[in-house]
């Protein structure tokens, strides 16, 4: 394994454990808040319980989340000093914002977790909209930073250094809107449809279990909408795409050769030699539709670019397949929880859906690691699109197969210990103690 | 007097938040040294008032380090580059720690099973608290020797990434950061419990690793001149560096009377000024240097506009963050002190 590989290899293995505890950290807070404010109107003590157990989980994996971010921070300098050499006065703005964005996170989460016999309950609301608040900020502010390296704007380039720069215009480049709204969109479909899925697969075994109802619901009003709006906010983003990353857009689509009224290609395996994707589904003029908005539209294929500046059309291609049906399966879900809910059906006794939604709880979560390595390796061989490559970037160090594999097993070891505590400390119902809330009076239960 | 520039003054912010990253996050580390070296009979209860001190929510203390990081590459690339470049093996060594003692301490928390496997948190949490300072203040020395310079060619690994920082001078800062970190933490301790029985343990506690720091600091001077000529000279021949030297070793001393006489705030207070004049007259004896030998302030800093706009957003996040500050204490500081224990410590105790 070459230095470069392994450097590349360190940073997605670190990136794709933050992201996990990140998406929890944008998402958990909204569904707390939602319980409690549920239980304030109805007084409802089965919402009270769920806020609190869910704000515990949010604290535990809030931590994680704090020491895999503070391990990337330091991962951009050990890992990749060409770049942030180059970079920082523009990127550095929005990590800075993000800074301010985690310590609000931390100080108002510190008050929703310690604060609830202190404060009114009107304060008490508050802290927890902050803390929902502050983490979206948080995750928006690198997002953008990630759209930049995507679509450089707000410098000029002399002599290999950045020159005339304006942080505020780097802000403000032509991804970040697509990005920031699709990321925020994902955390909640993700978190919504863990939680979902987690309680449905429960309630198939214990039907009339009252907490697992409450929490079936509440996370599916956080989920669904969000998986319902994701395929259309997909759509903003692969035109931004279209526009502005086209070697990428090339790639996600496998498509080879540039022309008009190109095809949509679902699924198959790009066959590099012979420029072509085997065993795909074709659609007539459907990528230039996607693309463009009319089937007639050129699209720009990978014989416009040296061959040496392709991403790996396979892995890129196929994250891009398995994202989209994953979303696609998403929103199908929540679009028939809607119509059920609309026609004031149970949700929680229609055994099908449970069976659906246990499936699903796992794939908002795949879907966002898959739409990072679109986005990551879609980017390739550039780190900063068009200006700096990656292998420019790199650290000169060797033997960087060490930390690599330190980094991934120390992940791993967290990832299990994390898994195990959540499960001892959150997911199991309530202890008998508890018991006489959790199996409430039947008029209760249909609140 | 020279000029204060852009660069110069968010330099001196940059200093701040170490500052306040050695004085919260220090006392953190320092609480894991004593945790691993509870001792005598009262050993569980020491321990018990060691983790309701640092308190679950620790990253309050910790995002000070990620200020200091986010400042150094937005308005000091370069230095952010060699720090990663040259420091890569001390600097990762430490990342471990810090992962590794966060999460063992959140784990041991949040499990609140009282088990073999919270034992086993506790011991992990420890470990990583010890050596964790160690290379914090073996990076710091290798900055401070001058010996973090460009890379050059036809170098062998040893000479270009483990040299710079493997020096006694190195070590002996990792030992005075070690020391410095669990003297702050035994003061910080006399006044979290007011079992007499415990607060005479952390006295003690505090009185040796006091002298600890005296040694490993006289040990780390005597080797300044030959490993460290610039920070021996910026210690010790510039105008300002004697009023320096008799401030921080009143400081020190005050602190030793103080725990001597048994008056714990004053001690505190002491500790607290004792700390920040070690950082600030590090930062004042290498100025106008960031990293020697040839990495400076000006020299090194990102164009105006990206430091004007940092200043102007730590304007904006010192506007939303001093008031949420505030209302936590006042939240948390007016009730009984049990149900405030789990607070995070940077939010009520400076
Ligand atoms: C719950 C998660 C989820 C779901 C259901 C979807 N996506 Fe997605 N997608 C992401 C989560 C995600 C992501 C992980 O959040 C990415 C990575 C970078 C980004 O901004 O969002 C992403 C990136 C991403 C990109 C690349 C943006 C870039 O490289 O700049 C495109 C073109 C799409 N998505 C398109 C879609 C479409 C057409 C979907 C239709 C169903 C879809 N996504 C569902
Ligand atoms: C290079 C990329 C990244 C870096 C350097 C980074 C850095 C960090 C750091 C240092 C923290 C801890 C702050 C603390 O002490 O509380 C953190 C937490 C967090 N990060 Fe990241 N991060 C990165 C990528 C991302 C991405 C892609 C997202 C989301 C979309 C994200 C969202 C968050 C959130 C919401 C938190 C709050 C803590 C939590 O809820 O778990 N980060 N990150």
């Amino acid at each position: 394994m070459s230095d470069l590989l392994a450097a590349r290899s360190q940073m997605a293995v670190s990136l794709g454990f933050h992201i996990l505890f990140a998406v929890v950290g944008i998402g958990m807070p909204v569904l707390m808040v939602v319980a409690e404010q549920r239980y304030r109107r109805t007084g409802d003590r089965l919402c009270l319980d769920l806020a609190k157990r869910w704000a515990k989980g949010t604290a535990i994996l809030f931590a994680v989340g704090a020491v895999s971010g503070t391990v990337l921070s330091f991962e951009l300098g050990l890992l990749w000093p060409g770049f942030m050499e180059l970079a920082g006065p523009v990127i550095g703005m929005p990590f800075s914002l993000e800074g301010f964005a985690f310590f609000t996170e931390a100080i108002f989460l510190g008050v929703y977790l310690y604060g609830w016999e202190r404060i009114s309950a009107r304060a008490h609301l508050f802290a927890g909209v902050m803390v929902a608040v502050s983490g979206a900020a948080s995750g928006i502010f690198v997002v953008i930073a990630n759209a930049w390296m995507n679509a450089p704007t707000g410098f000029d380039l002399v002599e290999g250094r950045l020159a005339n720069v304006d942080p505020i215009a780097g802000l403000l480049n032509p991804m970040a809107l697509q990005q920031t709204l699709h990321m925020t969109l994902a955390a909640y479909a993700a978190t919504g449809f863990a939680v979902a899925g987690i309680h449905a697969f429960l309630l198939l075994f214990d039907r009339q279990n009252a907490f697992h109802r409450r929490a079936l619901s509440i996370a599916l009003l956080v989920g669904a909408p969000a998986a319902v709006l994701q395929p259309l906010s997909g759509d903003l983003s692969a035109r931004a795409v279209a526009e502005y990353q086209p070697a990428k857009l090339a790639a996600l689509e496998s498509h080879f050769e540039t022309g008009t009224r190109v095809p949509l290609v679902i699924g198959g395996w790009p066959d590099m030699e012979a420029r072509e994707t085997r065993y795909a589904l074709k659609i007539p003029g459907g990528l230039s539709f996607l693309a463009f908005h009319d089937i007639d539209a050129e699209v720009t294929g990978l014989d416009q670019f040296p061959r040496e500046d392709w991403p790996n059309v396979r892995i890129v291609h196929t994250a891009f397949q398995l994202m989209v049906g994953l979303g696609t399966f998403m929103a199908l879900i929540a679009v028939w929880a809607g119509v059920l809910a609309l026609r004031r059906r149970d949700l929680c006794s229609n055994v099908w859906l449970l069976r659906a939604l246990s499936l699903a709880a796992p794939m908002g979560f795949l879907a966002i690691e898959a739409g990072w390595t679109v986005t990551e390796v879609g980017r390739q061989p550039w780190i900063l699109y068009g200006v700096l490559r990656t292998a420019e970037a790199v650290t000169p160090m060797p033997g960087l197969i060490v930390p690599f594999l330190g980094f991934t097993a120390l992940y791993c070891l967290l990832g299990v210990i994390v898994a195990w505590l959540l499960y001892r400390q959150i997911i199991r119902s309530p202890r008998p103690t508890e018991w006489s809330r959790v199996y409430a009076p039947a008029e209760v239960l249909r609140a | 007097m020279p000029e204060v520039t852009l660069a110069g003054v968010l330099a001196g912010v940059l200093a701040l938040s170490l500052n306040a990253y050695v004085l919260f996050g220090g006392a953190d580390f320092g609480g894991g040294v004593w945790d691993l070296l509870a001792s005598g009979p009262r050993r569980g209860r020491q321990r018990e008032v060691i983790s309701h001190a640092i308190g679950p929510i620790w990253e309050a203390n910790h995002v000070w380090l990620i200020l200091a990081i986010v400042l150094a590459f937005t308005c000091f690339p370069p230095v952010f580059a060699r720090l990663g470049t040259v420091l890569h093996i001390p600097l990762t060594l430490m990342l471990v720690g810090i992962v590794l003692r966060g999460s063992a301490f959140t784990f041991r928390t949040y499990d609140d099973e009282r088990d073999s496997v919270q034992r086993r948190w506790g011991r992990i949490f420890a470990g990583a608290s010890l050596v964790t300072p160690v290379l914090l203040g073996v990076c710091i020395g290798a900055v401070a020797a001058g010996r973090v310079g460009p890379l050059r060619a036809h170098t062998t690994f040893t000479e270009s990434f483990v040299d710079p920082w493997l020096t006694s001078f190195s070590l002996a800062v990792g030992l005075l950061t070690l020391a410095l970190f669990a003297h702050l933490a035994a003061v910080f301790l006399t006044l979290e419990t007011h079992d007499p029985d415990l607060v005479e343990d952390f006295r003690a506690r505090a009185l040796w690793s006091g002298l600890a720091v005296f040694v490993t600091a006289f040990g780390a001077l005597l080797l300044a001149p030959r490993h460290a000529p610039l920070m021996g000279a910026g210690l010790l021949g510039s105008r300002w560096s004697l009023p320096f030297h008799v401030a921080t070793g009143a400081a020190a001393v005050a602190v030793l009377a103080a725990l001597w006489g048994r008056r714990y705030h004053l001690a505190r207070m002491a500790v607290g000024a004792q700390v920040s004049l070690i950082v600030w007259g590090w930062a004042l004896a290498q100025y106008p240097l960031l990293v020697p030998p040839d990495l400076s302030v000006d020299g090194a800093a990102a164009p105006s506009v990206t430091l004007r706009l940092v200043l102007v957003i730590l304007g904006l996040g010192v506007v939303v963050l001093v008031p949420s500050l505030v209302y936590l204490f006042r939240v948390f500081k007016a009730g009984p002190s049990d149900s405030v224990r789990r607070l995070p410590k940077g939010g009520i105790n400076s």
